[in-house]
């Protein structure tokens, strides 16, 4: 008796141990497969392997892209790693690049780092311009990922040419109009207008709404508007300086002030329930949030949302995909690159996922000019956005962009939201960000 | 009977002799078997001298390999200014990423927020965890349970835990808020005010090490010997005056162990302030109200890629770290002189 419950004791042991090891060698050998990134598939079928790092929602996955592909190439898997906020997953590519270890075989880029990229990395990435074609990109797309002596390190995927998405149910019950023209003429050409409109919006506003959803909202849309923002055109720091960059701050602040954007961080947890209980009137809108507020909004949200065309038109994100040299399959990882970014697979990811593409070929595509959305009903939005693509300002971007930014949204702006002065607010942004940028 | 005699007398010759059998070149195996032996012994000895310092090297080379050299290249590296995108290119700078730390507002800032989060986690956590094992040290029902139970919050991820309590501390939507609500406290917007970021990431850590120091606590009151309490309570001493008389004394070294440790672990508290950020940056909330020096030291160097800065931050750090390391000493020289 005793010696069979021994056994039995040291059948379960046996048992756990086993399991455990199988856990921590499965959980090797992924690590490794990631690793590696593009060892020969590993299930000795000769699959070649390509792994995809990614930021946010790309949506690639989502269009169906990745099925088509391995359809087209059934030597291909494809497997994707997204972690969900740039702000953590663009230090990790710097340590990856930088120690050449733990690279995927693609890796995506945000605007906001790309110029830093060319600066710093390029020859740790291949040079794409073999693989992608110069045509069909936007000539200043092209130009942000390559370096001066001709390197294109990354391909672009799409770009993000700003509109104002707007919920016609409230702006009807805050007495305003909701046709998207008249919409957009009540704030053509100024931002100061669209701040006025708010104020309109405030003084018959249904409870608990705001006009707009975030200080950080509004003051990116107004900076994504301008030609020149946090460097000049030969690269030197000028945020300081440059009065588009007060003039965008102290305008936030003053809308902050009055109450009329909500006392939010955009991508938290708690500004996605705001989207979810419909707590705001406005937003700054590119493509792609489409989709973001399709993901957050209950059901019942469907067809409310309209959009109208920006006062300014700007340019708000955008990536691009790079592949690393130190890849085992970077010829495959840069063919599909190239494929992911072409004209034809960006239309179709814009009808999917709302990202609007980099390459003005598609602009003409059906997928592009007969473009719907299930939030904004039957909004042309192919054709407003890509009136505002062609608006949009060539932008001077440069290495700490993203700094910059943050530091005026995050260490900024917000404050004013909450109950700090503007003077305030802008001190503790500036303390920041220069402490951040001081090397 | 001498034929017996004779047999006997003869074997030996024949069998332990064997000299019939054995080669003439005796004496050069017997020399061999002796250097052999030697040998054999030689080796033993350096075996046993050696052999230990093999047994333990395991540990000191990845000590050099993971530990003494990243310390040492850190504190090369912070005589340079070195950035994230570049980390080969060192360039010269002397003390002058030490000298800045005087004047950098922002390192002192998290300095103090660690001291004070340190604090105001450690002090009610420990006397927590005193009282909850004083009550476990009690015969219970289902003890066994209640200690597994304290430990399960030590055993959860510090990333799960933050997360929750990040929804729990909402501002708008979140529980706690709720509850205030319902005894008529207005929202608190737990991220952004100053004491209570501090108390909302104190209580994160709180939550998760008074368990496991009420499990230390216990085992030491275990030891205490029964006949102490038995004695006290001959002389009339209620449970208040044997828990003050007798306990604590006796747990005296185990409470400055876990203050030690606790310190230590609240000087590096780098997670739970990290995950409670709603920006999801490193600045400890907009006006870094609770950025720790782990931090300030991670927004430096992952953030804003100044490894050189960082590796100064880090170094400040450690001789912190030594300096709070002697103050627990001479503290403790003293309460043992004192009793």
């Amino acid at each position: 008796m005793r010696a069979s419950t021994r056994i039995r004791r040291k059948a379960v042991v046996l048992a756990a141990v086993a399991s455990l090891g199988t856990g921590l060698l499965a959980g090797c050998a992924d690590d490794g497969d990631n690793e590696s990134g593009s060892s020969n598939g590993g299930d000795g079928s000769g699959k070649t392997t390509i792994t995809l790092g990614l930021f946010g929602t790309f949506g690639f996955k989502e269009a169906g892209l990745y099925d088509e592909y391995m359809k087209l190439n059934p030597d291909v898997v494809i497997k994707e790693n997204v972690v969900e906020r740039n702000e953590n997953y663009y230090p990790a590519l710097v340590n990856h690049l930088t120690t050449n270890s733990g690279l995927m075989d693609i890796q995506g880029i945000e605007v906001g780092n790309i110029a830093e990229v060319v600066a710093t990395q390029s020859d740790k990435l291949l040079d794409l311009s073999k693989y992608g074609k110069k045509a069909d990109y936007l000539e200043w797309k092209w130009q942000q990922a390559t370096t001066k002596d001709g390197t294109t390190v990354g391909l672009g995927t799409d770009v993000g040419p700003m509109a104002i998405c707007y919920r016609k149910d409230l702006f009807q019950q805050a007495g305003l109009p909701t046709d998207r023209e008249e919409v957009a003429k009540l704030w053509a050409g100024d931002w100061k207008k669209f701040v006025d409109v708010g104020r309109d919006y405030q003084k018959k506003a249904p409870k608990g709404t705001t006009f707009m959803d975030s200080p950080g909202g509004l003051i990116n849309a107004i900076l994504s508007s301008e030609t020149e923002r946090f460097y000049d055109a030969s690269g030197k720091v000028v945020y300081k300086q440059n009065p588009a960059v007060k003039a965008a701050f102290d305008l936030t602040a003053e809308a902050a002030e009055d109450g009329l954007v909500g006392n939010q961080t955009q991508f938290q947890p708690a500004w996605d329930t705001t989207i979810a209980n419909s707590k705001f009137a406005a937003m700054s809108c590119p493509p792609w949030m489409l989709g973001y507020i399709k993901g957050k909004s209950k059901p019942e949200a469907k067809g409310k949302w309209d959009v109208a065309a920006a006062p300014k038109s700007g340019n708000w994100g955008g990536s691009f995909l790079a592949v690393p040299k130190s890849g085992k399959n970077t010829e495959a990882a840069a063919k599909l690159a190239a494929w992911l970014t072409a004209p034809e697979q960006q239309a179709k990811l814009f009808k999917v996922q709302g990202s609007f593409p980099s390459t003005p070929a598609a602009y003409t595509m059906p997928e592009v000019t007969s473009a719907k959305n299930d939030m904004t009903g039957d909004a042309p939005i192919g054709e407003i956005f890509a009136e505002a693509a062609k608006n949009a300002p060539v932008q001077v971007i440069g290495p700490k962009d993203q700094i910059i930014q943050q530091g005026l949204t995050d260490n900024g702006v917000i404050l004013v939201a909450q109950g700090k002065s503007p003077a305030e607010a802008w001190e503790n942004a500036v303390k920041t960000i220069d402490n951040n940028l001081d090397q | 009977m001498t034929t017996g005699h004779d047999t006997t007398a003869a074997s030996p010759s024949t069998e332990g002799g064997a000299a019939p059998g054995r080669p003439p070149g005796d004496a050069a195996a017997v020399e061999k078997e002796r250097r052999h032996r030697a040998r054999l012994s030689r080796r033993w000895q350096r075996d046993v001298r050696w052999s230990p310092y093999a047994f333990v090297s395991p540990f000191f080379l990845l000590f050099v390999a993971f530990g003494l050299f990243p310390l040492v290249y850190t504190g090369w590296a912070s005589l340079h200014k070195v950035e994230l995108t570049a980390p080969t290119d060192m360039d010269w700078v002397g003390l002058r990423n030490y000298t800045r730390i005087f004047d950098d507002e922002f390192f002192w800032n998290a300095a103090q927020n660690t001291l004070t989060i340190g604090i105001i986690s450690t002090v009610p956590q420990l006397l927590m965890a005193m009282g909850l094992a004083h009550i476990l040290n009690y015969k219970l029902r289902g003890s066994t349970f209640y200690r597994v139970a304290m430990l399960a919050p030590y055993a959860t991820s510090i990333a799960a835990a933050s997360l929750v309590f990040v929804l729990l501390f909402g501002r708008d939507y979140g529980m706690i808020n709720w509850a205030l609500g319902l005894v008529g406290v207005d929202n608190i917007d737990w991220q952004n005010e100053t004491w209570a970021s501090q108390i909302a990431v104190s209580t994160i850590v709180i939550w998760r090490w008074t368990g496991y120091n009420a499990l230390i606590y216990l085992a030491a009151m275990q030891a205490i010997p029964q006949d102490l309490y038995e004695s006290a309570a001959l002389d009339g001493a209620n449970r208040w005056q044997q828990f003050f008389h007798v306990t604590l004394p006796s747990l005296r070294p185990t409470i400055l162990f876990t203050t030690v440790v606790s310190t230590i672990g609240a000087s590096q508290l780098f997670g739970e302030p990290l995950l409670f950020d709603a920006n999801k940056g490193a600045s400890g909330g907009s006006q870094h109200q609770f950025q720790t020096l782990g931090l300030y030291l991670y927004e430096q160097g992952w953030v804003n890629q100044h490894l050189g800065r960082a590796s100064a931050i880090a170094w400040t750090m450690f001789l912190i770290l030594i300096l709070i390391g002697i103050v627990n000493y001479v503290i403790s020289r003293r309460l043992r002189a004192s009793s």
